[in-house]
């Protein structure tokens, strides 16, 4: 994977994750004409597109979309599912993830995709212990910033989680994916 | 002052750590930064994007002078606020040296938000970034797992070159460790050294050796991780790891046989990502290598069958289990197995698994043709998808699959899909009908009922270059000529707003108006029509809005040609002096000539008009073009069909060859000036034959000032520039300068193609006597070609009073250094001159 980049449905950058080396401006125009790009799509078309010489694999989640750009020889279909799992593991940690979690938490947003995938790589496989490392490093912050600023507490957002009710009860038995947000 | 303040700062931190926010207030030095929640919290109520800078300026001013006044317990705060600003597009990158000062802090807050900050700030292009070198070494071998975690993160995600030379060791070796929360990311830290320092990959060579007996997940699936791309590099390395395939095929079994596992399952299926990352490293191993891949058959039939498909992870399995059983030596029941799943795969509900089975069928279409072919009626429903990229996919793959057997139910298909598809798809469907008709057509008629479909259809949309494509397969249809012209008469008065087919319809009328007013035709019922009529309809062309210039050239060279074939020769005669006065040059110079040809020429006209000889068929497109535009000038291959031209018998190149010294030239048989009217007239009918010829990939020129023409119509003429858009930059030279006679070449690069130098040749002539029969001749080394144009003259006038140009094209495809060698031939003072010389002295802009 060389980038991985979430944006909302009004084109705002909400996370960003680069792993080939490019200048600010590169990325810049990248995730402009991106997100220009696909914003364009209809809901109906698939989640892939050719885009210069790269793959873009693309889902959207309630407001947010999650778009990775792959090489030639990766695999669309399991990129989705690399997609999903991070969104799957937001929405563990926050308890049902909404855009605005990740905006106001964004660099929880960094730890959680950083224990996830490495230079574009999935690193582990198991959600668990994902969770696990990214709650055990919680607690070493703790200790150095006392209990006010520590560990994550769920807020209650008048937003929509970005995983519905069929995506998310349904994790241990499969997600729907032609789960269609409305 | 601002030493005095980072003292004070300094002193405040020694004296007060801990209860910094009081210090602030005692010392009323700035009030403590508000938080980053509150920071986005203030951003996201700016209403306008204004508003937003405004106040995004303010707080960077704040974080820069907190920077200023080395601020340690807010750092962290300020530099995690300075990310969300850049998140937003704003700079940020006074605050590198920020996030290498939290790397180095002792706290794990600062150090998880410094490195994030380098992670996002900076660039391994600028050499800040090394500045942490040091540091990441000294966290890889931290006592605490969570900082070593974000070290080797931070190395793996932006690590340089430089820092990968430094600290591989360090990767290494954790590497080696049990602890497999640090082995994984140490695997995946090592792919991104070899992909930096490829000569560093023997170095995680032992490592490698149990790394597949690990249990933990994620440490397989990083180690396969690092094999593959250790085997992609290196083919030392793959023969090396080719003896973990029975290794690996263990591994994929105890996958997809053991139970349900709720740590590693997705929808029942057991850690597909650690699948697929396995297939694809077999993939790579089997490759033409055939013990491997019969070691593997096995287990990819088993992959191929038993997966679950009903939710995309299965899918995504069996996808990489297709790619990997056509990539490697398997069996062909398997490869038949895996374009079934493919065919299966066209069927799937989910638009994505549609999209993937097409670009797979593509890749192997050429492989496993027959096999693919059978799913050949759902790859052309997917033309009815709603989705565009299905629809190109699908596109692209019909045409894959058109052969000799099935074009006529194919092309059905995909004329009925060009009728109905957006406008973005007509362009490449309509090329890829012309190409498949080209191939595959079964009979003439079909051919042209084909293009012209196209044409009536889709007709905006096609290429520049299909009118004379099309305008030479009709003229080499012989017996077709009625039925066609009949048929383009037909969508004439249907439809003119279709250029391309208006301008084919008026080169036909033109051609065969005779055919169409003879009302014989033997393919359909033939139609009745006057002269009148036909020039009714040429002369609305002329007249239409909808017309281009080049379809009023193409109209009023058609009614020129109609003169000699329809009797009523005046109304053409008074068409063709009206448009004399055209604002359209174009159309203007070209009723000009007619005219000419009317009055002072009347009698070479009807050979000039001719009908049009069946032309050769030629490559549409590359460097054979250059010798189209001129009929006669193809390079040393005797003119048969015009002898009367050469008014040199062909033993003038033998003599030129053998001047040449033979093997390593090709000599240019120079087209000599038209001196009786019959040669003239056959230049002139090339000249209307370029219509149908020079479009090719330049359409500019295509119904430009003709290349030769006889000399009445030069005046005033030779000064029209051949190409339209040369940058005229590259000095002229001096070729010859001899008995008072001097050639001088100017040079211009011919727009479409750079490969091409256009020289042009100015001969003029000191003496006080003319130079009579001038002829000069030109030839070039083998790997050019060279294309001699007519001269403007056979005369160069004495004193200077006038000169002899000619233009010579050569096509240098290699860019080599030109060189040419000339012969000059004339009479001077009532005595024969030749002469030979050598030109080696070009520019070298005009070949380069």
């Amino acid at each position: 994977m060389q980038f991985m980049l979430l944006f909302s449905r009004q084109g705002k950058l909400r996370l960003q994750k680069w792993y080939v080396p490019l200048s600010d401006k590169e990325r810049k125009k990248i995730s402009r004409d991106l997100v220009q790009t696909i914003l364009a799509r209809k809901p109906k078309m698939c989640s892939f597109l050719e885009w210069r010489d790269l793959k873009i694999v693309y889902k959207r989640y309630a407001s947010l979309y999650f778009c990775c750009a792959v090489e030639d020889q990766d695999n669309e279909l399991i990129t989705l599912e690399i997609i999903h799992r991070y969104v799957e593991l937001l929405d563990k940690y926050f308890g049902s993830v909404c855009e605005l979690d990740i905006i106001f938490n964004f660099e929880k947003a960094y730890f959680i995709l950083d224990e996830f995938l490495l230079g574009g790589e999935a690193q582990e496989t198991s959600k668990k212990n994902v969770l696990k490392a990214i709650e055990q490093a919680d607690l070493l912050q703790e200790c150095h910033r006392g209990p006010v600023q520590g560990q994550y507490t769920h807020v209650q957002w008048s937003d929509s989680p970005l995983l519905g009710w069929g995506q998310r009860s349904a994790s241990c038995l499969g997600h729907a994916l032609d789960f269609t947000h409305t | 002052m601002t030493s005095w303040s980072a003292v004070v700062g300094s002193q405040c931190l020694s004296l007060h750590q801990g209860h910094l926010p009081t210090c602030l207030c005692v010392f009323q030095r700035m009030p403590a930064p508000i938080r980053l929640r509150e920071l986005i919290r203030t951003i996201r109520t700016a209403r306008t994007q204004a508003e937003e800078r405004e106040m995004i300026q303010k707080e960077c001013a704040a974080i820069r002078s907190s920077f200023r006044e080395e601020d340690n317990t807010y750092r962290c705060r300020n530099v995690a606020k300075l990310l969300y600003m850049h998140m937003l597009g704003y700079p940020a990158h006074f605050g590198q040296l920020e996030c290498l000062k939290l790397i180095a802090s002792q706290k794990f807050t600062d150090k998880r938000i410094g490195y994030l900050g380098a992670m996002l700030l900076l660039d391994e292009r600028q050499d800040v970034h090394l500045l942490m070198t040091n540091c990441i070494k000294n966290d890889l071998n931290h006592s605490t797992q969570y900082v070593q975690g974000l070290a080797l993160c931070t190395l793996g995600c932006m690590g340089s070159s430089e820092m990968c030379r430094d600290l591989a060791g360090e990767v290494e070796k954790l590497l080696k460790t049990s602890n497999s929360y640090l082995r994984k990311k140490a695997a995946l830290c090592a792919v991104h050294v070899i992909r930096k320092v490829p000569e560093l990959m023997e170095m995680f060579l032992p490592a490698t050796k149990n790394l597949l007996s690990e249990k933990n997940h994620g440490v397989l699936h990083t180690s396969v991780v690092l094999l593959t791309e250790m085997c992609e590099r290196s083919p030392d390395m793959l023969s090396h790891f080719r003896k973990l395939v029975p290794q690996l095929v263990r591994i994929l079994k105890n996958l997809i046989m053991s139970g349900y596992s709720p740590e590693h399952d997705v929808s029942g299926i057991s850690d597909p990502f650690l699948q697929v990352r396995i297939l694809r490293l077999l993939r790579i191993l089997g490759r033409s290598d055939d013990d491997s891949s019969e070691a593997m058959n096995d287990i990819l039939a088993q992959v191929a069958t038993n997966t679950e498909t009903s939710k995309n992870v299965g899918n995504a399995i069996l996808y990489e289990t297709v790619l990997t059983i056509m990539d490697i030596k398997s069996e062909s029941g398997l490869r038949v197995l895996a374009i079934n799943i493919l065919g299966r795969f066209l069927l799937n509900n989910d638009k994505n698994i549609r999209y993937v089975a097409l670009t797979s069928l593509l890749k192997t279409v050429q492989t496993d043709h027959n096999a693919v072919q059978r799913h050949r009626s759902t790859i052309v429903d997917c033309l009815k998808d709603l989705d565009v990229s299905i629809k190109r996919r699908a596109m692209e793959l019909s045409f894959a699959l058109v052969n000799g057997n099935n074009i006529r139910g194919m092309m059905k298909e995909l004329l009925y899909f060009l009728d109905s598809c957006d406008p973005e798809f007509k362009a490449d469907c309509a090329s890829g009908v012309f190409l498949a008709a080209e191939k595959y057509a079964p009979s003439k008629r079909w051919h042209i009922d084909t293009i012209m479909r196209v044409l009536t259809t889709a007709g905006s949309y096609v290429r520049d270059d299909s009118v004379p494509n099309l305008i030479q397969l009709i003229t080499n249809s012989v017996e077709m000529h009625a039925y066609t012209v009949q048929r383009l008469y037909k969508a004439l008065l249907d439809d003119i707003s279709q250029q391309p087919l208006v301008q084919v319809s008026s080169w036909c009328i033109g051609e065969y108006g005779d055919l169409l007013v003879s009302g014989q035709c033997e393919e359909e019922e033939p139609i009745q029509v006057t002269e009148d009529e036909v020039l009714d309809v040429l002369e609305g062309l002329l007249l239409s809005n909808l017309s281009t210039p080049v379809t009023r050239g193409y109209s009023l060279t058609a009614i020129m040609k109609l003169s000699t074939r329809f009797s009523s020769v005046n109304r053409i005669k008074k068409v063709v002096s009206v448009y004399g006065s055209s604002i359209d040059v174009e159309l203007q110079q070209r009723a000009v000539e007619y005219n000419a040809l009317f009055k002072k020429y009347d009698h070479m006209r009807p050979a000039l008009l001719e009908r049009m000889p069946i032309m050769e068929k030629t490559a549409s497109n590359g460097p054979t073009e250059i010798v189209q535009t001129n009929g006669e000038t193809e390079p040393s291959v005797p003119d048969t069909k015009h002898p009367p031209l050469v008014t040199q018998p062909a033993n003038q190149a033998n003599d030129l060859l053998d001047l040449l010294g033979g093997n390593d030239v090709v000599p240019v048989i120079q087209t000599t000036l038209p001196t009786k009217p019959a040669s003239a007239g056959g230049e002139l009918l090339d000249l209307l034959g370029d219509l149908s010829l020079s479009g090719g990939p330049a359409p500019a020129p295509v119904p430009s000032v003709p290349v030769s023409q006889p000399p009445f119509l030069l005046d005033g003429l030779s000064s029209q520039p051949l190409f339209t858009d040369i940058a005229a930059v590259i000095p002229p030279m001096t070729a010859y300068n001899k008995n008072g006679l001097k050639i001088e070449f100017t040079f211009e690069r011919a727009n479409p193609n750079p490969n091409i130098a256009v020289i042009t040749i100015h001969a003029t002539n000191t003496t006080e006597a003319d130079m009579t029969e001038f002829v000069f001749q030109a030839a070039v080394p083998k790997t050019f070609q060279l294309q001699l144009l007519s001269p403007s003259s056979n005369i160069v006038p004495a004193l200077n009073q006038g000169s002899i140009t000619q233009i010579i094209r050569v096509l240098n495809p290699q860019k080599q250094q030109l060189r040419m060698r000339v012969k000059l031939t004339y009479t001077h003072k009532g005595l024969p001159v030749q002469d030979l010389a050598e030109v080696n002295n070009f520019p070298p802009q005009s070949w380069q």
